[in-house]
């Protein structure tokens, strides 16, 4: 899925058709795809899309680096104090709590979706379309999807009436079925509001890898499967060897995708919990914003997200590095 | 490919013969214990997923009455129908839905099109620096949104499109075709050489590669990209909270919002509200399933 991120190479191979994107090596220097084409009438293509981003997001970005340097709230004029916030922000115990939040998000938006998707997909995929029909497959598929779509604010409205501690439908039915000594005040109690984020974020979050792999998965060649059924390869061998190799592009991208998106967590926690009780389920970007709007520490805030998007970016630069290099190790074998 | 497996595999169980369907066999008729414990356990999972939009369907037509004496698990004891009126013509619903509409149609047009110009440069053009490139517009997916707030409100407040809805169209087509440009980018660097290399002998400029070569080829992937960019676009709350302050120019998740935290509000009218704010993008979803996942078949591949 990064072809264009793969730069540095030197050798030429001819393109390989069906094999996944990402995979060609190209002479250097680098020559565009149609020939006699150079690459300097292609930067006009490029205009419309980097002039917008440079308003809509590098300005802003910009404008929030001066401002992690200013004490600013919002209507006088930013006074300059060097460093304070950065000093501040180092020792800030509530930042840090919320970083380590973020770890428990990116288990429950990235690790087990996509482990559980990869299992599921492949299930639905292998076993469920092949003997009980596609249609079965796709009914589940999409049911699997349903989250998805579910705007935030509605998931936040129905996920509130299961949880409540009164009148609550799980609590409900833990009386119901005699076990009402468990029933509790699960998002308003620090011990149980972060495992039921947790739990809340990955019903939300795999019916993508889901969908995503279940079309990649349909690039797999089933003579490969016949031959290894053959030579008396379990399903789980299979899958390890040629499920997860042949579709590790759409892996890359599901997990990059979904460990931006964990970093960045905002949605579900400003309408579930507000980052409470207490910090208990306070993350970077929530925390971020109550300093913008709540305290109006503009500076502060803007200092958060600064530090917040580095850290996002450095994950991602990481991430197509490494991508990267896997990708050329396999042309080399 | 069901049908491929049966034809090329002999029947390993030769016991009675079954009886043949006169179309080619699309389902295997050899089911183990150990696949019915397997189709088991997804539709379990699928139950457990669904739930949540079980409960929103029941209590849309429970009446509050009803609702307080049974709980939020029974099922209503007459349909009942004011909560979804009472939130239809409270917030004006058919307005809101509207400005969703626009909003999220708009944004998933434009940002195809930035995504498709921005990868033929990157994906096609392989201009110089373009891994740099793309991380550079993937921090548009990377600054955490409230990190915008508040350089784009004076920004917009000063070219006169605050509280307007083109100001949300233009900052989520800038957001959402980040990552179209870094799919349709990786996609457009594996497109078939041969027909580029074809229609430039036939004397085509660049701009008519794109239109009559390399856009049909990728519609697929394009498709895709727009079903994703509406979805999540319609889904979008800080940023049209933050700059569609009038009423008349609310989207709908932030209408249902607003209204959540009216006191006035009644339990099964919320319900309605998520109710009517769930159908649309459901609609929409149920419609485009087929072509999301052929769409993304086809881009894989190529």
């Amino acid at each position: 899925m990064t072809a264009p991120l793969a730069t540095e190479t030197t050798e030429s191979h001819p393109p390989r058709p069906g094999k996944p994107a990402g995979k060609r090596v190209r002479r250097a220097p680098v020559q565009s795809l149609i020939p006699g084409a150079g690459g300097k009438g292609f930067w006009l293509y490029l205009v419309p899309g980097l002039l917008l981003l440079t308003i809509i997001v590098l300005v802003p970005l910009g404008w929030n680096f001066f401002l992690t340097f200013t004490k600013y709230r919002g209507i006088k004029p930013p006074v300059w104090i060097g460093l304070d916030n950065w000093t501040k922000l180092f020792g800030d115990d509530v930042f840090w709590t919320s970083f380590g939040n973020s770890i428990a998000m990116i288990v429950a938006m990235v690790v087990v979706p996509t482990l559980l998707g990869l299992v599921l997909a492949a299930m639905l995929f292998d076993l469920v379309g092949k003997k009980f029909g596609g249609k079965i497959a796709s009914f589940l598929r999409a049911t699997y999807y349903l989250p998805q779509i579910l705007p935030t604010v509605i998931a936040a409205i129905v996920i509130g009436w299961i949880l409540r501690p009164e009148k609550g439908a799980l609590n409900q039915v833990l009386g119901a079925i005699g076990l009402s000594g468990l029933e509790h005040n699960w998002l308003g109690s620090p011990d149980t509001a972060m495992a039921c984020i947790m739990v809340i974020m990955i019903w939300v979050q795999l019916g993508y890898p889901i969908v995503i792999f279940m079309a990649a998965l349909q690039r797999v060649d089933p003579e490969l499967y016949e031959a290894a059924e053959l030579d008396g390869a379990n399903w789980f061998q299979r899958f390890r060897a040629i499920t997860v190799g042949i579709i590790r592009p759409e892996i890359f991208v599901v997990t990059l995708t979904c460990t931006i998106a964990a970093l960045k967590v905002f949605g579900p926690i400003y309408a579930l919990t507000r980052g409470g009780p207490g910090t208990s389920t306070m993350v970077p970007s929530y925390y971020s914003y109550s300093e913008f709007f709540q305290n109006q520490q503009v500076g502060y805030g803007a200092t958060i997200a600064t530090a917040l998007t580095v850290v996002v970016a450095i994950v991602a630069i990481i991430f197509i590095t490494f991508q990267t290099r896997l990708e050329r190790q396999d042309e080399e074998r | 490919m069901t049908t491929l497996t049966d034809k090329i595999r002999p029947r390993r169980d030769s016991g009675a013969p079954e009886p043949k369907p006169l179309k080619l066999p699309k389902v295997h008729t050899r089911k183990t214990t150990g696949d019915w414990v397997i189709l088991f356990i997804a539709i379990i999972i699928g139950l457990f997923i669904a739930i949540p939009f079980v409960m929103i369907v029941i209590n849309s037509f429970k009446s509050p009455a009803d609702y307080n004496s049974s709980g939020p698990l029974a099922l209503p004891s007459n349909l009942y129908f004011d909560g979804i009126i009472n939130f239809w013509t409270r917030v004006n619903f058919p307005e809101k839905l509207w400005n969703s509409v626009v909003i999220s149609s708009v944004v998933a047009v434009a940002a195809v099109l930035l995504s498709m110009f921005n990868a033929y440069a990157i994906g096609i053009g392989r201009i110089r620096g373009r891994t740099w490139i793309v991380v550079l517009i993937l921090l548009a997916n990377m600054v955490p949104q409230e990190a915008l707030l508040y350089p784009l409100y004076f920004m917009f407040k000063q070219v006169g499109l605050y509280d307007n809805i083109w100001a949300v169209i233009i900052i989520f087509t800038v957001i959402q075709s980040a990552f179209g440009t870094y799919l349709l980018s990786s996609v457009y660097g594996t497109f078939p050489k041969e027909l580029l290399e074809a229609a430039s002998l036939d004397g085509a400029s660049r701009w008519q590669i794109l239109w009559r070569v390399v856009y049909p080829i990728s519609r697929s992937t394009l498709a895709v990209l727009l079903i994703f960019f509406f979805i999540w676009t319609w889904n979008e709350f800080l940023i049209p909270l933050t700059f569609l302050v009038s009423n008349a120019n609310q989207t709908v998740p932030v209408a249902i919002s607003v209204l959540q935290g009216d006191r006035l509000m009644d339990v099964t009218t919320t319900s309605a509200s998520a109710l009517l704010g769930l159908l649309p993008t459901l609609v929409f979803f149920l419609i485009f399933q087929r072509t999301l996942t052929r769409g993304i078949t086809a881009g894989a591949v190529k």
